[in-house]
């Protein structure tokens, strides 16, 4: 970690700050909804340490807390992260150790590893923000790592006050923390319904689960909510024809996929949305 | 009810989304295609999240005071408001709507 101190300047630990002042917030809602929902301490708690995203975490929490069964909580969490899949890849050169530095050998391999492991958890959505705001590999690295340290302590102490208070706090809906959730939700999906077709697939999804609430058990509803990507028919059919074709030897083909990729990164950059 | 082997498989499943670009790097790359249709899915949860979850309690109406709240957030979070001013308001407006008797 010695090289974050060196290379991170003043201007990156005042960002950081903010974001985990914000995400600090949200954590300690977190922490407080899921037991005075009445959870056990350890359910916000392991899930803060093990799974590490915020939306994921809330909405799974927000589907057992609605009485859903325990695999469509996974199941929804699992389908937020997914955008993490792509993250890996736009900041796969900075999750290790810098460069050569440190021990050569068998332990300099374990070292490394044990480095790109650790990284590998703090990819979040303001970490990666954060990575590819800067071009330079040095700056980069100090901060990724910065924000996603930063987060993580945060993040975690701050959903262990949560817990605290709502132990004390016997209803937390008196204090309106029961809206924080779908607040923090609209507040990360808003930035990202950028084009008309995203915004006709959330449309529709949101009508669809909100309708089949009353008629359905808790759980479902949401996961026919992605139904409304059926709305999006060309990016299907791209899809198809992207893996159903070989790879194009000549000119002209992929093009489009291109222009896509430079809009999706634009879309995806979206500094301090929290957790 | 939510048990540790739920917490256990959702922690294993989000470490295989953040490890599979750091183990493939330089070696595969994502459609582009694909990568928007994950986006969208993740997008069209969050907003169906979060109407199911402003709206509805159990099967039923949520009543006005959360809806209400949540408005108010999305109004401030539309407008670019700093995230954390977006989620005290949401709690703010509901606590003071129930305060004033609003269900």
């Amino acid at each position: 970690m010695r090289f974050l101190w060196r290379t991170a300047s003043p201007a990156l630990w005042r960002d950081v700050g903010l974001v985990c002042v914000a995400d600090g917030i949200v954590g300690v809602s977190f922490g407080a909804t899921a037991i005075g929902g009445g959870l056990p301490w350890w359910v916000p708690v392991a899930l803060s340490l093990l799974v590490f995203a915020g939306g994921a975490q809330i909405a799974a929490v927000g589907v057992v807390l609605a009485g859903g069964s325990p695999l469509a909580a996974v199941l929804a969490g699992a389908v937020l992260n997914t955008r993490l899949f792509p993250y890996g890849f736009a900041v796969a050169d900075v999750v290790g150790p810098a460069g050569r530095t440190g021990a050569s050998g068998a332990r300099g391999v374990v070292r490394r590893w044990l480095v790109r492991l650790l990284g590998t958890q703090v990819i979040t959505d303001e970490s990666v923000a954060f990575a590819l705001r800067h071009s330079d590999p040095a700056r980069r690295r100090s901060a990724f790592w910065a924000c996603g340290v930063g987060l993580f302590v945060i993040w975690n102490l701050s959903v262990l006050l949560g817990v605290a208070l709502g132990s004390a706090v016997r209803n937390t809906d008196a204090f309106g923390l029961d809206a924080t959730f779908p607040a923090v939700m609209l507040a990360l999906a808003l930035p990202t319904l950028t084009s008309k077709p995203t915004r006709v697939a959330a449309g529709t999804g949101a009508v669809i689960a909100v309708a089949l609430t009353p008629v359905l058990p808790a759980g479902l509803p949401l996961l026919a909510a992605l139904g409304g990507l059926g709305t999006r028919w060309s990016g299907w059919r791209r899809l198809a024809g992207r893996w159903s074709r070989p790879v194009p030897s000549g000119h002209g083909d992929g093009t489009g996929d291109d222009d896509g990729g430079a809009a999706l990164d634009k879309d995806e950059v979206r500094v301090g949305g929290g957790r | 009810m939510m048990p540790m082997a739920a917490i256990v498989a959702l922690a294993v499943v989000t470490y295989g989304f953040r490890l599979t670009g750091p183990l493939l790097r330089g070696r595969v790359t994502v459609p582009a295609a694909a990568e928007r249709l994950f986006a969208d899915a993740a997008t069209v949860l969050l907003i169906a999240l979060a109407a199911t979850s402003a709206l509805t309690a159990g099967h039923g109406f949520a009543g006005w005071a959360r809806p209400a709240g949540v408005l108010v957030a999305g109004m401030l979070a539309a407008r670019r408001a700093p995230f954390p001013v977006v989620v005290i308001a949401a709690a703010g407006v509901t606590a003071l709507l129930r305060l004033a008797g609003v269900g």
